[in-house]
C-alpha cells in the first residue's frame, strides 16, 4: 500500500514536471527577464503610503529571489506625480522601468495636457490594492465627530488648514468636496507626501487631513489623531468608530488605485514577465498581511480589465475635477 | 534609571558574537563605500540591504547602522585626499580639509575628520538615548514657519563675513537658489527653469553634480593651471606619534566640534532636513562665531571639524524621526525603513513600547559602531596619506573618471554627467575671478527645502509674514537671523569708514 501510494506521488511527480515542461518549452524561448536593474518609480514623496508600499514589494522580491536582478525605487513626487509621469514617458530602457502609481495618474494628466501623457499608452501590469481614505482631526482639538468638525471648521473659515499631498492631488479633491458637502471654506496647504501630511497634523501644524490608514496608523495607535468619518462604502475594520459619509448623509465613496504600471513602449514580453511577477507578490502571504494591517482593499487585475479600470475611472475624474473647477 | 538598565540590556544584545562581527564588517564596508565618490550610505545600505533577510531583525538593523555609521567617516577621507566630495555629507568637509591637503597636513585633517565624528556620532547616540521621545515631539512641532525661519539663520552666516566680499557671496548665493529652483515645483505643479522641454532638468539639478563639478573637476583644473603640471604636494608623513599629538592638538578645536554636534543632530532631527544640510549649517556657524574667519576655506582645523561632527551626529538624529514618527529624516533613513517594514517592525510612536530590544540594541549598537568606526578610520590613514605621494600625472586622470562616475551613479543619467563638466568649467572660473563657492553649494541644498516652507507659510498665515515671529520656535530663529545678516553688514560698513577718514 506504502509502496503504491509512493510510486503514485512519484508519477505524479513526474507527470508534474513534465507537465511543466510542456508548458515551458515555449515560453523558455523568448521568456524575458530584467538584464539590469529595475527602476521602481515611485509618484510620491517619502514616508507616504505608496513609498512604503514600494519598498515593502521591493522587500518582498529581494526575500524569496523572486527577480534575479534588483528593483530600486525612486522617489519622483514632483508635480503631483507629473514628474514621474514625464519620466516614464521618456523612459530610455522601457522594459526596465516600472511605477507605482496612485490616482494622480489620471488627474495630473487631466490638468496638465502639455505634458502629453496619454495614460492608455501605459503597460497595465497590476493592481495591487485600493487604498481608502478617512476624515483626520488631532486628539488636542477635542472634536471626536463630523459634526463638531463642521461647526469648528466653519468657526474659524479660512484660517483652518487642511494638509494635502500636492496641488489638485487626491486629497484636494476631496478637500473640495467637504467645502462643498458642508458649506466650509477650509485652506488646502500642499506637502511633500502622505507621511509629512500626517506629521502636519500630528504636530499641530493643520487642522485636519484626509490621510490613508497607514500613513497615519502610527499616530493613531499612539493617541495623538483620530479619524471622524470613512470615505468608503462600509465602515473599515480597523477603525470601527469612524462612520462613513455615506452613514451621515453625503453619499461620497473615493478609493486609491494602488496600481503598478509599465513605461509605454514596454515589450509584451517583459510585461508579462512584470504581470507574473506581481501577480505573485499580490498571492504572497506578506502583502496580503500588509494589505490587512494597512487597511487596504480590492483584487488583483491585470490586462485588459486593468486598462478599461483606468478609462472609467479616468472619466470619474474628469467629471469630479470640471466641478472642482480644476479644467473645462 | 530606567533607561540605563534598558540601555545596558541593548549592550547586551550588540555585543552578542554574530551582531559585534556585523558591526565591525559593516564599518569597514560603509568606510570605503563612503570613499567612493558618489556612492554613500544610501547606496550602501540600498546595495546591501537584501543580505540582512539573512539574519534576524535586530542584526540587520545594526548591520545597516553600521554601514550608516562608516560612510559618515568614510565621506571624509575623498573630500580631503582628492577634493571630491565623497558622499553629498562630506561636501563641507573639502571646504578647508582639502586646503589643509595641499599644505602637506592631509594626516591632521583626516584624524581631525575621525575625531569629529566620533565626538559628533557620540553626543548624538547620548542625545538620543536620554531624550529620544521628547525630542521626537519636538521635531512633530516643527512646522513650515519654523523650517524656513532655521533655514534662514543657515543663509545668515554665509553672508557678510570678514575676509569674503559680501557682494560676490551674495552672487554666490543667488545663482545657488536659482538652480535650487530648477525642476517641478511641489506647489503648483508646474515645471520651473527646464530650459526649454530638457527632460533632465525634471527632477531638478541634483546637489551632488554640482559639487563633485565645483569641487572636483574645478580644483582639479586649478591645480593643473597653478602648477604647470607638476605638483609637488606637500608630503605629510604619518606614524603613531603624529597621530597622538594630532589627537592632542584636536582638544583645542572643542568648541567647533560642541557647536557641531548639537547643531547637527537638532537639524539631523528634522523630517526631510538629514545630515547635509546640518553639515552644512555647522560649516556657516563654526566660521559666523570664529575669531578668525578669514582663515576658513583655506585650511583651518576648525572648518573640518565642526562639518564632520555635525554630520555624525546628525545621522544619529534622523534615526529618531525615523523609530519615532515613522518619517525618514534623510535618503539613507528612507531605506531603513522600508528594511523595518519587511522585518515586520513598523517603525512609529509605538515602537519604542512594542519592540524594545530592538530598539535598545540599535541603539548600544550605534555606540560600538561609532568606537570601531573610529578605530577603522584611523588604521588606515597611512594606506590613504599614500595616495597623496602619487605624481599629479598621475592623480588628475584617476579624479577626472571618479568625478564621471561619481556625477552618473546618484541618478544614472548621462544629463548629469555634462551638467558636472559644464559645473567644472564654471567652478574653476569662478574661482579665477575669486568668487567664493561654498554659498552656492550651501544654497542649492537648503533652497530647495526653504522654499516650500516659506510658501507653505504664508498660505497657512494668508500672505502675512507675522506667522514667523508669533511662533516660540520661529521668532527665536528669525531674530537670530537678523541679527547675523545686521550685524556684520553694519561691522564691515563701520570699517570702512574708519579706512577712510585715516587715509585721509
Amino acid at each position: 500500500m506504502k509502496t503504491l501510494w509512493k510510486s503514485g506521488l512519484v508519477g505524479l511527480g513526474i507527470a508534474m514536471i513534465s507537465g511543466l515542461g510542456a508548458v515551458s518549452v515555449p515560453t523558455d524561448a523568448k521568456a524575458w527577464e530584467p538584464k539590469k536593474p529595475v527602476q521602481f518609480i515611485i509618484m510620491a514623496g517619502k514616508g507616504g503610503g505608496a513609498d512604503k508600499a514600494v519598498r515593502f514589494m521591493q522587500n518582498i522580491i529581494a526575500k524569496h529571489k523572486l527577480s534575479a536582478k534588483p528593483f530600486t525605487p525612486i522617489n519622483k513626487p514632483g508635480g503631483t506625480g507629473a514628474e514621474a509621469l514625464i519620466h516614464l514617458k521618456n523612459a530610455s530602457d522601457p522594459n526596465h522601468t516600472i511605477m507605482f502609481t496612485l490616482n494622480s495618474f489620471y488627474t495630473t494628466p487631466l490638468r496638465q495636457p502639455g505634458l502629453g501623457v496619454d495614460i492608455s499608452t501605459f503597460a497595465p501590469i497590476g493592481r495591487m490594492a485600493e487604498d481608502t481614505f478617512l476624515l483626520w482631526v488631532n486628539n488636542d482639538s477635542g472634536i471626536t465627530n463630523v459634526e463638531q468638525f463642521v461647526k469648528a471648521a466653519k468657526a474659524k473659515g479660512d484660517a483652518w488648514i487642511m494638509a494635502g499631498t500636492g496641488k489638485n492631488s487626491e486629497d484636494n479633491l476631496l478637500t473640495d468636496f467637504l467645502n462643498k458637502a458642508y458649506g466650509l471654506n477650509m485652506k488646502y496647504v500642499p506637502y511633500k507626501g502622505g507621511g509629512r501630511v500626517a506629521k502636519e497634523l500630528a504636530g499641530n501644524n493643520a487642522n485636519s487631513t484626509v490621510n490613508n490608514p497607514s500613513e497615519q496608523l502610527g499616530f493613531y495607535q499612539a493617541g495623538k489623531t483620530r479619524p471622524i468619518a470613512a470615505f468608503t462604502p462600509a465602515r473599515l475594520p480597523l477603525f470601527s468608530d469612524a462612520p462613513t459619509f455615506r452613514e451621515l448623509g453625503k453619499d461620497f465613496v473615493y478609493f486609491m488605485q494602488r496600481t503598478v504600471v509599465g513605461a509605454p513602449g514596454m515589450s509584451k514580453e517583459a510585461a508579462t514577465y512584470y504581470r507574473q511577477l506581481f501577480a505573485e507578490i499580490y498571492g504572497s502571504d506578506e502583502w496580503q498581511g500588509y494589505m490587512t494591517k494597512k487597511s487596504l482593499q480590492g483584487g488583483f487585475i491585470t490586462g485588459d480589465i486593468l486598462m478599461r479600470y483606468w478609462l472609467k475611472e479616468k472619466a470619474v475624474h474628469k467629471v469630479m475635477l470640471q466641478k472642482m473647477g480644476a479644467i473645462k | 534609571m530606567e533607561i540605563l538598565s534598558l540601555l545596558l540590556n541593548g549592550f547586551a544584545i550588540a555585543f552578542e558574537p554574530l551582531n559585534l562581527a556585523l558591526i565591525i564588517f559593516g564599518c569597514a564596508v560603509g568606510l570605503f563605500i563612503g570613499a567612493m565618490p558618489g556612492l554613500g550610505s544610501v547606496n550602501g545600505v540600498a546595495i546591501l540591504l537584501p543580505m540582512t533577510f539573512l539574519v534576524p531583525p535586530t542584526s540587520a538593523i545594526i548591520f545597516l547602522g553600521a554601514i550608516y555609521y562608516g560612510a559618515m567617516y568614510g565621506g571624509a577621507i575623498s573630500s580631503i585626499m582628492l577634493g571630491i566630495p565623497g558622499a553629498s555629507t562630506a561636501v563641507a568637509t573639502t571646504f578647508d580639509g582639502r586646503p589643509m591637503a595641499l599644505q602637506g597636513k592631509a594626516d591632521k585633517a583626516l584624524v581631525a575628520a575621525a575625531a569629529a565624528s566620533f565626538v559628533g556620532g557620540s553626543i548624538g547616540v547620548v542625545l538620543f538615548t536620554l531624550f529620544a521621545p521628547p525630542l521626537a515631539d519636538i521635531a512633530l512641532g516643527f512646522g513650515a514657519p519654523e523650517i524656513f525661519a532655521l533655514m534662514l539663520m543657515a543663509f545668515a552666516t554665509f553672508v557678510g563675513l570678514g575676509g569674503d566680499d559680501v557682494a560676490k557671496t551674495l552672487f554666490s548665493i543667488f545663482i545657488g537658489l536659482v538652480f535650487g529652483a530648477v525642476g517641478l515645483d511641489i506647489i503648483s505643479g508646474e515645471p520651473r527653469l527646464i530650459f526649454g522641454d530638457i527632460p533632465g532638468f525634471f527632477h531638478g539639478i541634483n546637489f551632488l553634480v554640482l559639487a563633485i563639478g565645483i569641487y572636483g573637476i574645478g580644483e582639479m583644473l586649478w591645480t593643473i593651471e597653478i602648477s604647470k603640471g607638476n605638483v609637488v604636494v606637500s608630503q605629510a608623513s604619518v606614524s603613531v606619534k603624529g597621530i597622538l599629538k594630532n589627537l592632542v592638538e584636536l582638544t583645542r578645536t572643542w568648541k567647533a566640534m560642541l557647536l557641531g554636534s548639537f547643531l547637527g543632530y537638532f537639524v539631523g532631527i528634522l523630517p526631510a532636513a538629514g545630515a547635509t544640510p546640518g553639515s552644512l549649517m555647522a560649516y556657516g556657524f563654526a566660521k559666523q562665531m570664529a575669531k578668525d574667519p578669514e582663515t576658513y576655506g583655506k585650511g583651518n582645523i576648525n572648518g573640518v571639524v565642526a562639518p564632520e561632527s555635525a554630520n555624525n551626529a546628525a545621522s544619529t538624529g534622523a534615526m529618531l524621526p525615523m523609530l519615532t514618527l515613522g518619517i525618514p529624516g534623510s535618503p539613507t533613513t528612507a531605506i531603513l525603513l522600508g528594511g523595518m517594514v519587511i522585518w515586520g517592525l513598523e517603525p512609529g510612536p509605538m515602537v519604542f513600547i512594542d519592540h524594545p530590544d530592538f530598539v535598545w540594541g540599535f541603539i548600544a549598537s550605534l555606540y560600538a559602531a561609532n568606537l570601531f568606526s573610529l578605530l577603522i578610520n584611523i588604521a588606515f590613514i597611512p594606506a590613504f596619506i599614500w595616495v597623496l605621494k602619487l605624481p599629479f600625472t598621475i592623480l588628475a586622470p584617476v579624479i577626472f573618471i571618479l568625478c564621471i562616475v561619481g556625477g552618473f551613479v546618484p541618478t544614472l543619467s548621462m544629463h548629469d554627467v555634462w551638467l558636472m563638466l559644464i559645473f567644472g568649467i564654471v567652478g574653476y572660473l569662478m574661482r579665477k575671478l575669486d568668487y567664493p563657492m561654498a554659498p552656492a553649494v550651501l544654497a542649492i541644498v537648503l533652497g530647495p527645502l526653504a522654499e516650500p516652507a516659506l510658501r507653505q507659510s504664508l498660505l497657512i498665515s494668508g500672505g502675512s509674514f507675522s506667522i514667523f515671529f508669533t511662533r516660540p520656535f520661529s521668532s527665536v530663529f528669525m531674530f537670530i537671523a537678523i541679527a547675523l545678516l545686521v550685524l556684520p553688514l553694519g561691522k564691515q560698513a563701520l570699517d570702512a569708514r574708519r579706512r577712510k577718514t585715516e587715509r585721509t
